[in-house]
């Protein structure tokens, strides 16, 4: 065990933890951060994408050691962001989850890309949805939102 | 109006207050036996209750299913919800009403007649007479039945009805702040996972003590019955390490592992119970009539073979289980689909009083059917049962999920039609094969309940086997849509049960009408075509179901099948079950210069009579397109003698985002017509539309699932 110190949505937290352990379980059970969902710890599926330095991350399977100095912003900070607010609100005009499993990985992604490109187009967003799988079929509907979220950004 | 609505839950849940409370706050209570699993029925519930009362639908909260508190309406299945849960809301909704507003008019003086309604205020008429709904029956049981009979609202009084609602819980969703099962956690709470052999036939000779040893020193719990290993330990993460440690120091006997055997031949070859199948859709206990000649007038002859594999549910959240045992009383979180069910197969695993258990549903990712949940629910209920006192969180892992749960059954349907010279069927044989598609934890004699719970044949002392038997109502299992909804003569339908396969399978969203209408309507296409005639015309020719011809006029209005532009495109139809939602789907593709299909649009219509929730019901669709479109062309579960080779999703790939066409969805409008269950009507369409449209782009017809790569290169050199 050891005394890891980690930046989370802006503040620094001191942890004790073996330093191998893989930051999703950080930032889940110690840190109470449950929007990054465990789905394969094989960096597989998508849903545990995290911003790490302003880039979408996987964190299921990369130890919570290699994040130290990093600036690590997680799905629940992400309403206190205007492209992440834009991208949630989004989302949810276009109804895009079913069982919102995969749901906070996507925002995540989509508010990186949206911070990139401002408006981009299909071919971009495919591309920054490259990582990230859904099983419910919402996938039409979250490239939907995220056009939306370009759009309302765009026009802020 | 009144009601062409029924619901056979209201025959066991009579009580108007099983349903709905009104609380001192004013709120409404709806409860539900049916389960959010995604396909948001809790919205499309607050909706129809809100109609009903006159009351804004934030005034409504759709309380969590909990065993012994919410009405018991069996499994959340079969497209069922709405016909069952959401018609019962509307008719105890209405009942609520009647009443609120006789008790208003008394309370007033006035009469019933000059009584409104706004959100819970009952006002009458011309007066300032007022009274809420709180105020006369805040935290007072209604004491009433439901009456079957009551007239409900007409459809141009609805406000919230067929409207675009937002889902609930989906803003708490996309924030992270939703609590899904996999999320919970409780003072004192241990994480545990499961160390499972390397296939179904292994068991435990033994492991090396001194590594459990070492690991109890750690402080980590071992929980051991027969060939069932699990530890559990208050670091999640150390947990993992731990189950990693065991496993590799077990000694397991793999008596000659999973059997190897040409899958497709198994199928049609294998032991097997036939059953012809008549009467719209029932298996009949009778001998399978012979394949006649072909009748009179018949000017040719048609047969062919179409398979599909097995297919994995796929959850993108591993499941879990987070179980109590505690003064002799068991609690479950669960996020299964049917946990009355559960309830009793767990009692009844543990030797416990069903009493004893309550089962809580809380939401995790997707089932689509029976995947994980039940089993990852007993996994937890085991471990919780040897710690007492002791919350435990399981959860299983991606390659369990992806290797343990059931599967859905791999299928073969042998087609043969005969044809008249004026393109009309003069007779139709299908005969469908596969494993049970029935295996959830049902109890019943021979301990069938916990038989069917995955770890149960673990165990030290596990119950004997279950055998399935072949399911015998209308439509269920590797029969479903077996029959088909067009009017042919000389029918011969037949199911076949069949032995000795090597997988476990169980309910998949659909059942065998993902098979069979794949068959059927790929059949159809190469009907039409050796009779010459236009697919939409030759489906046309020999459907008489008015709903259903609306529908694939619908489509048919949209679309050009003959357009010419190196695009293959491609229709299917169904009614799902011939009882609940119409579907018509057309498929535009492109197969690429590496043989890999580009989807580029879809048109889908429908038919689920009222539409309540507008958004949601057009998420069924799309989403079910999507779901199918997967199966289609992506998924095959994989195995050797050693175990299942698809273990993640890197062995099982399935749709991503660089393959998604435009999709639109077209919904017929029917007011005031009964609900038709629509979560799994675009499945089997969408299989064969896909297979259509890949033989109108290349003259390929593939009749194998899935239509990688290359299944298409090989089919080439065949044409």
């Amino acid at each position: 065990m050891e005394n890891l110190t980690l930046t989370v949505n802006g503040k620094a937290r001191d942890i004790e933890c073996d330093p191998a352990t893989p930051l999703i379980f950080i930032l889940r059970n110690d840190l109470d951060l449950t929007g990054s969902k465990l789905g394969c710890g094989l960096e597989q599926c998508g849903a545990c994408a995290v911003l790490v330095d302003g880039e979408p991350t996987l964190c299921c399977n990369r130890p919570a050691g290699e994040f130290t100095g990093k600036d690590i912003v997680t799905v629940e900070a992400l309403a206190q962001d205007r492209t992440g607010a834009a991208v949630q609100r989004a989302f949810v005009a276009e109804g895009a989850a079913q069982c919102g499993y995969c749901t906070t990985g996507l925002v995540v992604a989509a508010t990186s890309l949206l911070k990139k490109n401002a408006n981009p187009d299909r071919k971009a967003i495919v591309e920054a949805l490259s990582e990230h799988l859904c099983r419910c079929g919402s996938h039409a509907r979250v490239i939907a939102a995220i056009h939306r979220a370009a759009g309302e950004t765009a026009n802020v | 109006m009144s009601s062409a609505f029924s619901s056979t839950s209201l025959k066991n849940h009579p009580g108007l207050d099983e349903w709905i409370s009104v609380g001192t706050d004013g709120r409404i209570a709806i409860r539900t036996g049916k389960v959010d699993i995604g396909q948001r029925i809790s919205t499309a519930l607050a909706i129809i209750a809100a109609d009903e009362l006159d009351v804004d639908i934030s005034r409504i909260d759709v309380i969590r299913t909990v065993t012994g508190e919410a009405p018991d309406e069996g499994i959340t299945s079969g497209s069922n919800s709405m016909m069952e849960s959401g018609a019962a809301i509307r008719l105890a909704s209405a009942t609520a009403r009647a009443h609120l507003l006789a008790k208003a008019a008394d309370r007033l003086g006035v009469d019933i007649d000059t009584l409104e309604i706004d959100d819970g205020l009952i006002q009458s008429r011309g007066t300032n007479r007022s009274v809420t709904f709180a105020e006369l029956q805040g935290g007072i049981p209604f004491g009433l039945e439901v009456d079957p009979d009551i007239s409900v609202k007409s459809p141009d009084d609805h406000k919230f009805v067929g409207q675009h609602i937002a889902p609930l819980g989906l803003s708490d969703i996309v924030k992270g702040e939703y609590t899904f099962l996999q999320d919970m956690k409780m003072p004192g709470m241990l994480h545990a996972r499961v160390v499972r052999p390397p296939h179904y036939h292994a068991r435990l000779r033994g492991l090396d003590d001194a590594v459990a040893d070492r690991l109890a020193e750690g402080g980590m719990r071992l929980v051991r019955d027969g060939s069932y290993l699990a530890v559990a330990g208050p670091d999640e993460y150390a947990v993992i390490r731990a189950a990693e440690r065991l496993s590799a120091s077990c000694d397991w006997d793999a008596a000659g592992g999973i059997p190897q055997t040409d899958l497709y031949a198994a199928l049609t070859g294998n032991e097997r119970i036939s059953l012809p199948v008549e009467n719209d859709g029932v298996p009949q206990k009778k001998p399978v009539p012979p394949l006649e000649d072909p009748p009179e007038g018949t000017a040719q002859t048609l047969t062919a073979r179409y398979d599909k594999p097995y297919h994995s549910h796929g959850s993108i959240g591993p499941s879990a289980g987070v179980a109590l045992w505690q003064d002799d009383r068991l609690k479950v979180w669960s996020h299964s689909q049917g946990i009355y069910f559960l309830r009793d197969a767990i009692a009844d695993a543990l030797n416990i009083d069903a009493d004893a258990v309550q089962i809580e549903h809380v939401p995790g990712a997707g089932c689509y059917g029976h995947n994980g949940a039940d089993d990852a629910a007993f996994d937890a209920a085991l471990i919780a049962h040897a710690l007492p006192g002791t919350p435990v969180l399981l959860k299983w892992t991606r390659e369990e999920e992806h290797s343990w749960a059931p599967y859905a059954t791999a299928m073969s349907m042998e087609m043969q039609a005969s044809l008249g010279a004026d393109g009309r069927v003069t007779a139709w044989s299908q005969e469908s094969y596969g494993d049970t598609f029935n295996m959830r934890p049902r109890s019943g004699p021979n301990q069938a309940g916990p038989a069917r719970l995955l770890s149960s044949r673990f165990r030290a002392d596990p119950p004997p086997p279950f055998i399935p038997q072949p399911t015998i109502a209308r439509h269920v299992g590797i029969h479903r849509n077996l029959d088909p909804l067009y009017t042919f003569p000389n029918k011969r339908l037949v199911k076949n049960l069949v032995r000795d396969l090597p997988l476990r399978t169980s309910a998949l969203r659909t059942l065998g009408a993902f098979g069979n209408v794949f068959a059927l309507e790929s059949f159809m296409d190469e009907l039409a075509e050796a009779a010459g005639i236009d697919p939409v015309a030759f489906r046309l020719n020999h459907l008489e179901d008015p709903r259903g011809r609306e529908v694939l006029e619908t489509l048919a209005g949209q679309i050009d099948l003959t357009a010419d532009d190196g695009r293959g495109r491609g229709i299917g139809f169904a009614q799902y079950k011939n009882l609940k939602a119409y579907s018509a789907v057309y498929v535009e593709l492109e197969v690429n210069d590496a043989a890999e299909i580009v989807m580029h649009r879809a048109l889908l219509v429908g038919d689920a009579g009222e539409i309540v929730d507008r958004d949601g019901l057009t998420a069924q669709f799309d989403g079910g397109f999507l779901q199918a479109a997967s199966w289609a062309i992506y998924e095959q579960v994989t195995w050797d003698r050693d175990g299942i080779t698809s273990r993640d999703w890197d062995g099982y790939p399935i749709l991503r985002f660089d393959n998604i066409p435009e999709i639109e969805t077209v919904l017929i409008e029917r007011p005031g017509v009964p609900f038709l269950g629509a979560g799994e009507a675009v499945s089997g369409p969408t299989g064969a539309a896909i297979a259509n449209a890949i033989y109108n782009a290349t003259g390929i017809r593939l009749r194998r699932m899935p239509f990688t790569p290359d299944a298409i290169r090989a089919a080439a050199l065949e044409v």
